[in-house]
């Protein structure tokens, strides 16, 4: 007779309660492939909680690190993240990556240091209050594959107890294009397809924090450029995402700031801060045949802080300002009658900063 | 420790479905209970009239008792290395579920087919007995003590095979070891129930009550145990 009663109360209950968070709109106006799908996963509770832990960082760590008996997987980890950021974490195989994923997504525990998830202290007795605020897409998909896709999704949906679950499924379907293949097993699907199944395995929570490990790895260029809309859109809606990546590019374009690791985190910032601390400003010029006095040209000037020849018609200066020097450079090369080809500002990539640390790092080792 | 049943629900089903759709797990359910099902049934049939007599005395269907031992161990000695071992083990821990509940669903999905076919098996045997067996030897056989013992042990006997299943499950590092290990850790349940069945150790309602009240708690503890055993990290890293 109480359990009667105990589950005649649950069921009111639920039908008391409003069966699902309705969605705030957001009329995307650069997207054009997300807009049609018409996809936000932003829900006013979510707004709410981020407007709330607006002056806390989503995500932050502090000396983090882990160790399996000798070995080091990551070290003094330290970094803080805002809400709506996107964090690029980059770093060669076997730097540390995805363990630091698992670490801050409460799957293993650290071993050293601190860190708050989705504004809540990683500790062992957190780790559920932290999963349902957070979505970790790992980087092998771990579908089921004699599931179908809205199988697998079905019993995601069920573990989150998100409210009203066929409906984030069809939209979680929709926004990573799979709509029409819902019904299809996911040992039918190719690599492409089932990573885009686990994305919109992440997306079904609605989550504060996504972790990305990897994303578009063996993904076709038109799927990764779905994902990298999505992960636009995513982080517009105020998600904040750790992404880590091997794709230097992606991280560049999508990113907000980058960090790279290699056991330790070796450098954290902008993508144009690290080109900046990590190299000198440099202006090339290309003239039509050698300068008879290159010195006499560029060393007199004030925004110049050094040259060297790169080829017969190719100088290289080192500048601090390199629109203040380009004029000073300009004046200086015309008063001295020389044709100029080009001026420009030598841009240095996010390649060149990641392979600039990994080398030092290998070099530091071979010492 | 609040258990939430929807997440429960949810790997209790998501089990199920894949059980249906493996080949080797369904196959595994029908030759186990075939083997014991055939054997008694032979023999049965073979008995005279005149043998009904000797049949009071005895408690042969306590044999078929074995089945729940042995499915369930080999269902639930899969659950978890099985996940493992297909690389699906990572995206589950990584949601709000506690590895209890997750556990809870794992052993339900394996209790309830190995109780249904027990129990199935058990009604098939019984109906044969009584259509095919030779007057006098249905009655002998279909006491109402061996049927409640039947009822009461099945779950109880799985439900103590499932969490030794699982534990085993949790450290195993391949699907087959872990499943003869459990078939093997289920040797010992078997062993008394073939025991009493062939009347070595002198059934009574307090051999019963006894042995039911330490399979309960056994059972109680095995979730709490097999729990304590399931170590996330290691699972997912493959190390320490």
């Amino acid at each position: 007779m109480i359990y009667l009663i105990r589950w005649l109360i649950g069921k009111l209950r639920r039908r008391t309660t409003s069966p699902a968070e309705p969605l705030v709109a957001v009329s995307g106006r650069d997207e054009p492939a997300v807009r049609a799908r018409g996809e936000r996963f932003v829900t006013p509770r979510k707004v709410a909680a981020c407007d709330a832990n607006r002056g806390a960082p989503a995500l932050s760590a502090l000396g983090l690190g882990k160790r399996f008996g000798d070995r080091v997987a990551f070290d003094d980890v330290s970094f803080e993240i805002g809400h709506g950021e996107v964090l690029g974490f980059l770093g060669p195989n076997g730097a540390g990556k995805t363990t630091t994923v698992r670490t801050l997504g409460t799957l293993i525990a650290p071993t050293s240091g601190s860190a708050t998830v989705a504004g809540i202290p990683l500790t062992k007795d957190n780790g559920v209050e932290i999963r349902r605020r957070i979505s970790i897409m790992p980087e092998s998909p771990g579908l089921y594959l004699r599931l179908s896709v809205a199988e697998n999704l079905e019993c995601f949906a069920d573990l989150y107890e998100a409210p009203n679950p066929g409906d984030r499924i069809d939209r979680a379907l929709r926004a990573v294009n799979l709509a029409d293949r819902a019904s299809d097993a996911c040992g039918s699907l190719s690599k492409g397809l089932r990573q885009r199944v686990a994305l919109a395995r992440a997306l079904l929570s609605d989550p504060q924090v996504l972790f990305l490990d990897e994303p578009t790895a063996g993904l076709d260029p038109v799927a990764t450029r779905d994902v990298h809309e999505l992960i636009a859109e995513l982080r517009r809606s105020g998600v904040t995402i750790f992404l880590t990546t091997h794709r230097l590019e992606e991280a560049e374009r999508l990113c907000d700031r980058v960090a790279i690791l290699n056991t330790t985190l070796r450098t954290i910032g902008r993508p144009d801060e690290l080109r900046d601390r990590l190299f000198a400003r440099t202006l090339t010029v290309r003239t039509l045949i050698p300068l008879p006095e290159p010195d006499v040209v560029f060393a007199g000037l004030p925004a110049v802080d050094g040259w060297r020849q790169d080829d017969a018609c190719d100088y290289v200066l080192a500048v601090s300002d390199p629109d203040l020097a380009a004029h000073a450079v300009t004046r200086a090369l015309v008063q001295a009658g020389a044709d100029v080809l080009s001026i420009g500002e030598s841009r240095h990539s996010l390649e060149d900063v990641y392979l600039e640390l990994i080398n030092e790092d290998e070099e530091a080792r071979r010492r | 420790m609040s258990v939430s049943r929807r997440r429960v629900r949810a790997i209790f089903r998501k089990e199920l479905r894949e059980y249906r759709r493996n080949r080797t797990i369904v196959t595994g359910m029908a030759i186990l209970p075939l083997l014991f099902l055939v054997q008694p049934l032979v023999a049965v049939l073979n008995l005279g009239a005149s043998a009904s007599g000797g049949l009071a005395h005895e408690h042969e269907l306590l044999y078929l008792l074995a089945i729940p031992a042995l499915v369930s161990a080999t269902l639930a000695a899969y659950s978890v290395v099985g996940e493992r071992q297909q690389g699906t083990l990572e995206p589950v821990p990584g949601t709000p579920i506690r590895r209890e509940e997750f556990l809870l669903g794992k052993a339900l999905a394996s209790f309830v087919p190995s109780v249904a076919i027990s129990y199935a098996v058990y009604a098939f045997f019984l109906a044969l007995v009584e259509i095919f067996a030779q007057p006098g030897i249905a009655p002998a056989l279909l006491r109402v003590s061996d049927l409640l013992a039947q009822l009461v042990f099945t779950p109880l006997l799985a439900g103590w095979s499932i969490w030794v299943g699982i534990a085993i499950s949790t450290r195993a590092g391949e699907v087959r070891v872990a499943q003869q290990l459990g078939v093997l850790a289920s040797l010992p349940s078997v062993v008394v129930t073939s025991l009493i069945a062939f009347n070595v150790i002198r059934p009574s309602l307090i051999v019963a009550l006894g042995g039911a009240a330490v399979l309960l708690v056994l059972n109680r503890l095995g979730w709490r145990i097999t729990s304590a055993m399931f170590d996330r990290e290691r699972l997912i890293t493959g190390t320490r």
